[in-house]
């Protein structure tokens, strides 16, 4: 018996311990998947090079980090979002009801996303907007400019230089800050090109139904939402020889010899097509930090300044060579960083 | 019954030993029924051969790495600028200073090995894990006096030259990638002939941090294996006595009636409730609500022991159920109170019941992944926990944690470190399995 009440007060301390353990001492960073072998690779390194521990990086999507960003301010909440995307008014919104209110943005490169089908499959070699637009929008404008479903099932009656395979491509889901990328920089772009968006406007819609109506994607089962990672998408596009996946590139230059990428417009995406602007479908990466925890965590303002230093983010750096495209601005990031500009 | 005795009734008209048309259809229905249960057996058994097959195919090479042996030398005017040979002002040379280093002296060892090489520095700094750079630049910051010095030292090669020696690289798929070219696979090979490269056990992948996604041949299962025991130890410290008091509590003096009957729906129920919801309420109660620490194994040892305490509890009454009655009773009628008859005999009796339950339940809890996700514990950690019972609050994952972060990883090199994960896995729930079923056989008593 008395070993069993002995029990019983250790339990009480343990619990009890929880008033005295709060003190961190790492940083704790969340947020997009796109970013988080980035911030891993940089959390490894100033492990590595620094005293303090190193920093814990969770991933799970631009947007649950940003949620979580905005719970408040303290030791039991992160201090780090990463975002494949900028943030959102209503996320500043809700930011702020939390009393996060100074966050300083910082833009580490730039992500290329890709279009990549099996090394053995089909030859698809060159893509434009305007294709995937007309292979996956849920409507389309027949020859009178009326709405009609998607008549498109196969690669070629699209465009008889494509492979006469039948569509099937592996898209980001909504939770991934890639989707947003995709519609904007491919399907609402070849919405425009092929000249849909115009025969929806002329038919008296306003400018945001126009988007929406772009950006409407089929649910026939040939466009298929990927709401995990891309070796989920891999491994779609390794059953399926016909499929073309969605890709970030640093994923697609670690697959090179499973995958082959296709042009977009033209350009091969490459970190220096990327970079020259060449390549158009494209996107900054950010992270975002509180700037009322630069003080309180220890390593927090070091490590910040350490992910944006050229030995990391610059050309020729681990970042460069896992597949982030530097940004050709990066000493403006990091004065934003030293003087701890707040977003305005 | 009722065909055999309509079967009866024409007995007289058939022989004993044709057996007539209904005794015929009745024997085949049962050696089909046979057959239906053997099938039911094969298909389970097929599909965990394929299981254990394809994971020991994946993740048995993880146990093994690569590594190359060269001459490093450690020149004093880059790492020691200041000539001082102060640890704390040698800090400043970062690792990436250190990295040429280390591709000197693989160019240098190649030279000496008289192995001629037609790949660039770049191709070199490739070869080579950026873990062992930081290794050196740790080795070296604890002894600054080897600066000046050339060392011999064991490298890690990098994750592709690795994945050659195991197969899983060939010189087909080198020329397709773009991390890896035939020639830096040739040099390696002719390193093995020069025995500079070697291949052996693994200890690292049991006992190294996770790596990041540029270093796979690094990566390895300490910090997951250490969280997992904390959380263990956690469940065991506080669901063990919490749910042993409340099964004996309910199964030997409460009173039957309407509220007991409501608990015991409840803990049946609490038993099916999916383990994620175990994981939303960690988080709103013990990180929002209670302040503890994010991504720590007491948070992920609570949340568990919620999830293992219905599992604890029914094995518990179960054993208690099956000590017979009469002990209570001999106890009782020599005069024993009511608690020392169940402490002193019912408890022990039922102990090994418990402790399978127990050991069930922990191992179901050690497998659990979805309840980890919502505290914070599926994440990049590399720093180890502390001792206990400082460390159960300091960030740590757990390895089925391990082997989700993994399988999400852009690097095919990391399929194989998740293939390892789950053999260890595997492993550790065998072992605890195999406990449960030794005390069950070795102290179970029937009556």
């Amino acid at each position: 018996m008395g070993s069993m009440t002995g029990r019983g007060a250790v339990l009480a301390a343990l619990l009890c311990w929880a008033g005295a353990a709060v003190a961190r001492d790492q940083v704790q960073i969340a947020g997009s998947s796109t970013v988080l072998p980035y911030a891993s690779i940089v959390a490894e390194a100033f492990g590595d090079n620094y005293d303090f521990p190193t920093p814990v990086v969770e991933s799970g999507g631009s947007s649950a980090g940003l949620k979580r960003f905005c719970e408040g301010l303290g030791e039991n909440t992160i201090d780090i979002a990463n975002a494949s995307r900028a943030i959102r008014d209503r996320e500043r919104e809700a930011c702020a009801a939390n009393g996060v209110t100074d966050i300083i943005e910082v833009r580490i490169g730039y992500d290329g996303i890709v279009f990549a089908s099996q090394r053995d499959g089909p030859e698809f070699a060159d893509f434009t907007p305007s294709q995937w637009y007309r292979a996956l929008a849920a409507r389309l404008p027949d020859e009178g400019g009326a709405m009609v479903p998607n008549p498109n099932t196969r690669w070629s009656q699209i465009d008889p230089a494509l492979p006469d395979v039948e569509i099937l491509a592996f898209i980001p889901g909504t939770k991934h800050g890639t989707r947003e990328v995709f519609e904007e920089k491919v399907i609402l772009q070849g919405c425009e090109d092929t000249g849909a968006a115009e025969a929806l406007a002329a038919s008296g819609l306003d400018e945001d139904a126009v988007e929406d109506a772009c950006m409407s994607l089929r649910t026939d089962g040939r466009a298929v939402d990927i709401d995990g990672d891309y070796t989920e998408t891999l491994a779609r596009t390794e059953s399926d020889p016909n499929g073309v996946g969605v890709f970030g590139l640093s994923f697609y230059e670690n697959n090179t010899a499973r995958l082959k990428v296709a042009t977009m417009d033209g350009v091969v995406p490459t970190t220096a097509s990327i970079a020259a602007g060449d390549y158009p479908v494209a996107r900054p990466l950010f992270f975002y930090l509180k700037k009322a925890h630069l003080d309180a965590i220890p390593g927090l303002k070091e490590f910040a300044t350490f992910f944006v230093s050229d030995d990391l983010a610059g050309p020729g750096g681990p970042l460069a060579d896992y597949g982030l495209v530097p940004d050709p601005d990066l000493a403006e990031t990091q004065a934003v960083l030293l003087d701890g500009t707040v977003m305005p | 019954m009722t065909d055999a005795t309509r079967g009866n009734g024409r007995a007289g008209q058939g022989s004993l030993l044709v057996s007539d048309a209904r005794t015929a259809r009745r024997n085949a229905a049962e050696r089909r029924f046979r057959i239906y249960g053997l099938l039911a057996v094969s298909i389970g058994i097929v599909a965990l051969v394929v299981l254990l097959v394809s994971i020991l195919a994946n993740g048995a090479s993880a146990f093994r790495q690569t590594t190359i042996r060269i001459d490093v030398p450690l020149d004093a005017a880059r790492l020691d600028p200041s000539g001082t040979r102060d640890p704390a002002a040698m800090a400043g040379v970062t690792t990436f200073r250190y990295a040429p280093l280390l591709r000197e002296g693989l160019a240098a060892t190649i030279a000496a090995a008289g192995i001629e090489a037609e790949v660039d520095d770049r191709a070199l700094d490739e070869m080579i894990s950026d873990e062992s750079v930081a290794q050196l630049r740790r080795h070296v910051l604890a002894n600054p006096d080897l600066v000046g010095q050339t060392v011999p030292v064991e490298v890690l090669a990098s994750g592709r030259i690795d994945g050659f020696f195991k197969g899983r690289v060939t010189y087909a798929s080198a020329e397709l990638d773009s991390n890896v070219t035939p020639e830096q696979l040739r040099l390696a090979e002719e390193l093995r002939n020069a025995e500079l490269l070697r291949t052996g056990f693994n200890w690292r992948f049991l006992t190294a941090p996770d790596g990041s996604d540029t270093r796979p041949e690094a990566a390895g299962l300490g910090v997951a294996i250490l969280g997992s025991i904390y959380m263990m130890l956690i469940v065991l410290a506080l669901a063990l006595p919490i749910g042993v008091a409340a099964s004996i509590y309910l199964e030997e003096f409460a009173p039957q009636n309407r509220w007991t009957d409501v608990i015991e729906v409840n803990i049946s129920n609490l038993a099916a409730v999916p383990s994620i919801v175990f994981g939303i309420l960690g988080l709103a109660i013990f990180i929002n609500f209670m302040g503890l620490p994010q991504s720590a194994p007491i948070v992920g040892g609570l949340v568990l022991t919620l999830m293992t305490l219905p599992t604890i509890i029914i094995a518990t009454r179960a054993a208690l159920k099956a000590v017979p009655p009469s002990i209570r009773d001999a106890a009782l009628g020599l005069g024993a109170s009511k608690m020392q008859s169940v402490l002193h005999h019912v408890l022990p009796l039922a102990m090994p019941g418990i402790l399978t339950g127990t050991i069930i339940g922990l191992a179901q809890a050690l497998g659990e992944t979805a309840p980890l996700l919502l505290i914070g514990m599926v994440a990049f950690v590399r720093e180890y926990p502390d001792a206990p019972p400082d460390g159960f609050f300091d960030p740590a994952t757990a390895l089925p944690v391990q082997i989700y972060n993994w399988t999400q990883r852009a690097d095919p090199a990391f399929v194989e470190r998740a293939g390892g994960a789950i053999i260890v896995l595997l492993l550790f729930l065998l072992a605890m399995n195999l406990t449960a079923i030794f005390l069950r056989r070795r102290f179970e008593r029937r009556w």
